[in-house]
């Protein structure tokens, strides 16, 4: 027995199933990042003055993302467009870019995310605040080393857009170290919603990845036997990923350049 | 609501990105006098012009697409 509707329109809904079970799975994801974005907007507006950061992340590697998210949107509809016009081998080309440009964004995203775990605030016991990258931090050893510079306190370090002082080798001894942390999500408010909107992101660009992959793949056995079935099987991939794209849109600009 | 419809949101969203950070960053500059956000200003407003050249030939190309 075939399942109906798996490939012309339900007469009632003008879709096809696949089409509307991901149009109502992507409403539950605006749900998700709505709410989450929703946290953001709260926990920005709740921020004593002066406590929220601002510049913290590297806006030129934010703007190559959007860039690459962008460009793996119209890979993805040109991947689409190729198989309605029955150019398979034109399909495999935009939809391996599709991959290489969403796996290009990960490993960007990765280098990012480094970089906040390397990065670290110190307070010493005489009320200074080292801050910058970790260098050598050996457990055996009585001192660390950052490339870094010294503040008198962290209200000095909230505005990321504002030259600081020059950055230097500091060791410092670690008898000194009355505290010492790195920029990750549990260092503050910013970075804790930063890191929850984005990976959950990336969890999805990653998921997308893995779905497309397969299509492309060995699920591309299915043009040969049922084009117009696969062909949907890419639309619908594809909604997913411009879904997936739009979320960046709204998380590049209110994370990055605020 | 095909790909072709969720593009074209996609497209005109993307723009209004594009176009919205680069008049920030331009009035920005006029108040801070920096390069890099002058250099960010302008890169914006370009790439927002190149996103609404592809949006026209993207619908001229998809003219007997549907929309649904």
């Amino acid at each position: 027995m075939d399942i109906p509707y798996t490939v012309k329109p339900r007469p009632d809904t003008g879709l096809y199933n696949a089409k509307i079970g991901m149009w109502l799975f992507l409403a539950s994801e605006v749900m998700l990042f709505g709410g989450l974005f929703s946290a953001y907007i709260f926990l920005r507006v709740g921020a004593p003055a002066g406590t929220w950061p601002h510049g913290w992340l590297n806006v030129t590697l934010g703007t190559i993302n959007t860039v690459i998210l962008a460009l793996s949107a119209i890979t993805t509809l040109l991947a689409w467009v190729a198989l309605k016009l029955n150019q398979f081998p034109r399909y495999k080309v935009f939809h391996a870019l599709t991959i290489l440009l969403a796996l290009t964004f990960l490993g960007i995203k990765s280098y990012e995310y480094r970089d906040k775990f390397l990065h670290f605030e110190v307070q010493l016991k005489d009320g200074r605040i080292a801050d910058g990258h970790m260098v050598e931090n050996k457990r055996d050893a009585d001192h660390i080393v950052l490339h870094g510079h010294y503040v008198e306190n962290r209200a000095e370090l909230m505005d990321g857009h504002t030259k600081g002082k020059e950055h230097t080798e500091l060791k410092i001894p670690r008898a000194d170290i009355k505290r010492m942390q790195n920029y990750g999500p549990a260092h503050n408010n910013f970075l804790g919603i930063y890191f929850c909107l984005t990976i959950l992101h990336a969890l999805h660009i990653l998921g997308g990845v893995l779905v497309i992959a397969y299509i492309w793949g060995p699920g591309s056995k299915m043009w040969f036997t049922d084009p117009e079935r696969y062909t949907n099987r890419v639309e619908v991939s594809g909604l997913f990923w411009h879904f997936v794209d739009l979320v960046w849109i709204f998380l590049f600009p209110v994370l990055y350049l605020t | 609501m095909s790909l072709k419809a969720f593009h074209l949101i996609f497209v005109t969203v993307l723009s209004s990105l594009w176009f919205g950070c680069g008049i920030w960053k331009l009035r920005d500059y006029s108040a801070t006098h920096g390069s890099g956000t002058l250099g960010f200003g302008i890169g914006a407003l370009a790439l927002g012009v190149a996103t609404l050249v592809y949006g026209r030939y993207f619908l001229k190309k998809l003219k007997k697409f549907s929309y649904l």
